[in-house]
């Protein structure tokens, strides 16, 4: 569905990322892992277009995007929720839904059927609809990201550490909502440092590290993989 | 005479309120002060001029034509001085802006030339006499007009699809644009929208004194400035109260103090504003950008 292909990023002179490749299949969750400064966040910055690459191509479905807005990029079905959530404090929980039509051909209706009914099925966000998204805790917000990022109707969906300062029962509650959406049909693309997590959902997993990808392999066969587990599992290989 | 005062106040403050909108406005999606902000005031002023006096149009669509040229302008100004360098510095940025008001004023005294111009009637006075006020027709004029842009514009930020993604490039463009937004596009109708009111501003003021100048925008211009940043610059309701209370101000100062100083009450509630409240009389603590 989408393959990148020798991926560099510089900023101001300085790689970032360095002869990236991966490709993610259709209907598949494939997780991202490293630590930080790995790169992770640039490359899917790259493939929605807010960065723009020193070298490679990424195609989507077929079609080069490489170089393309980031306006014109979603509206291929490419849907980002990036790090930090980026929910719009000022708007209202609704206003912020509302943003999600921008990227879509549909009738407002229609949007409209398919909003109130993501709103039924997340009730904390119902009962908040009118509140600015500013005032919501950290989960509800990253539930605002999701929801907001499902109405866009995403062909590949990617996430850009979901996890990061949310609880243990609120990120088994958040992965588990990233299963069901894989499983209506949704390619995902999960970048974490919690490697445990991400590994459990994935079906196949990228392992970065300063830039470059130093392992990929079933997610299975990552997680029991001696060198992961050393430095991303904090397990000692005995 | 202090009630006279009020009416008189009311009367700059509502221009002073539709200038200081412009600032508001790309203040609060860039980040930016665009200070040839007034000399889009004056060409709005001097097109409509145009229409009526050489062109021999009707009063309605003149102010229409100048409008629509203004909201160009509007967006031309972004395009040219200020999208290559809108993460430059704020340096940079000034003189930018002041390039473009030298380029405009001196347009437009070299076509038009330099001297003041009668700018036309385009209504029979009339003055309605209360107890002990009067109020001129071309008061309750402006008044009207500007009541009536003032709520149009609330009605565009916050009750439509444009205005809910002009507030959220103000407040993040880049996640903007992630959602599908042309964040260019956006910033430029926000110019346009700047400068439309800015344009409707000096047609009034054209109508109200029956003079323009080319030079008429950088006093208004700074004005509305102190306007913008009395209310809370970035903040749309805040800016609308700050221009009104610049004008009450200015008008009461000039008759229970001295009107000699009329010009200078502006800059002292500027300078007192920004040494106790910089973020305006109505700013939140954190200001809500358009
Ligand atoms: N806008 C930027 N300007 C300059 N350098 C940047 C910029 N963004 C990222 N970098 C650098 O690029 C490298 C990769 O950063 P990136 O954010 O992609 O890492 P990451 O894997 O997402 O890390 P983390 O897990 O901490 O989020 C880092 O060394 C970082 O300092
Ligand atoms: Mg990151």
């Amino acid at each position: 569905m989408i393959k990148v292909e020798n991926l560099n990023i510089k900023y101001g002179g300085i790689a970032a990322v360095r002869d990236v490749s991966f490709q993610v299949e259709e209907g598949k969750i494939i997780a991202l892992i490293g630590n930080n400064g790995a790169g992770k966040t640039s490359t899917l910055k790259t493939i929605s277009g807010l960065v723009i690459p020193s070298k490679g191509r990424i195609f989507f479905e077929g079609n080069e995007i490489t170089g393309m807005k980031p306006h014109e990029i979603v509206k291929k079905g490419i849907v980002h929720i990036p790090e930090g959530r980026h929910i719009f404090p000022n708007l209202t929980v609704k206003e912020n839904l509302i943003m999600s039509s921008s990227s879509r051909n549909v009738t407002k209706n229609k949007f409209y059927e398919e909003m109130n009914n993501a709103l039924q099925s997340f009730k904390v966000l119902k009962e908040r609809e009118n509140q600015l998204a500013g005032t919501l805790s950290g989960g509800e917000q990253q539930m605002l990201a999701i929801v907001r990022g499902m109405l866009q109707a995403p062909k590949l969906l990617m996430l850009d550490e979901p996890s990061m300062g949310l609880a243990p029962l609120v990120v088994e509650e958040v992965f588990r909502i990233i299963k069901d959406i894989n499983n209506n049909g949704t390619t995902i693309l999960v970048v974490e440092q919690n490697a445990q997590v991400a590994l459990s959902a994935a079906d196949y997993g990228y392992v970065m590290e300063v830039g470059e990808i130093i392992l990929h392999d079933d997610a299975k066969s990552l997680l029991a993989n001696p060198q992961v587990k050393k430095i991303y599992l904090g397990e000692n290989d005995d | 005479m202090i009630v006279q005062q009020l009416v008189n106040g009311l009367t700059i403050g509502s221009i002073y309120a539709m200038v200081a909108l412009g600032y508001t406005l790309a203040y609060g999606i860039l980040g930016l002060i665009n200070f040839a902000h007034g000399d889009v005031y004056m060409v709005g002023a001097f097109v409509a001029y145009f229409c009526i006096t050489v062109l021999d149009l009707n009063v309605i669509v003149s102010f229409i034509i100048s409008l629509v040229i203004s909201g160009i302008l509007g967006a031309l100004i972004e395009f040219t001085a200020f999208r290559s360098i809108r993460t430059g510095s704020r340096s940079s940025q000034l003189i930018s802006a002041i390039g473009v008001s030298i380029i405009l004023q001196n347009a437009v005294m070299l076509t038009m030339g330099s001297d003041t111009k009668p700018f036309p009637k385009v209504m029979n006075t009339s003055v309605y006499e209360f107890t002990n006020i009067t109020i001129s027709s071309t008061q309750i004029l402006i008044m009207i007009v500007a009541l009536i842009f003032m709520i149009m514009l609330y009605f565009l930020i916050y009750k439509t699809r444009v205005g809910i993604s002009m507030r959220s490039t103000a407040q993040d463009a880049a996640m903007s644009s992630l959602m599908g937004i042309n964040v260019n596009k956006v910033i430029s109708i926000t110019f346009s929208i700047g400068a439309v009111f800015g344009a409707a501003a000096g047609i009034l003021v054209g109508i109200y004194y029956n003079s323009i100048v080319f030079n008429m925008g950088s006093s208004m211009g700074l004005k509305a400035f102190v306007a913008a940043v009395l209310g809370g610059i970035g903040n749309i309701p805040g800016t609308m109260l700050g221009g009104i209370v610049l004008g009450l101000a200015e008008s009461l100062g000039a008759t229970l103090i001295s009107a000699k100083y009329k010009d200078a009450f502006s800059f002292i509630i500027l300078i007192f504003v920004l040494l106790f409240k910089p973020t305006g009389l109505f700013g939140k603590k954190e200001i809500e950008k358009v």
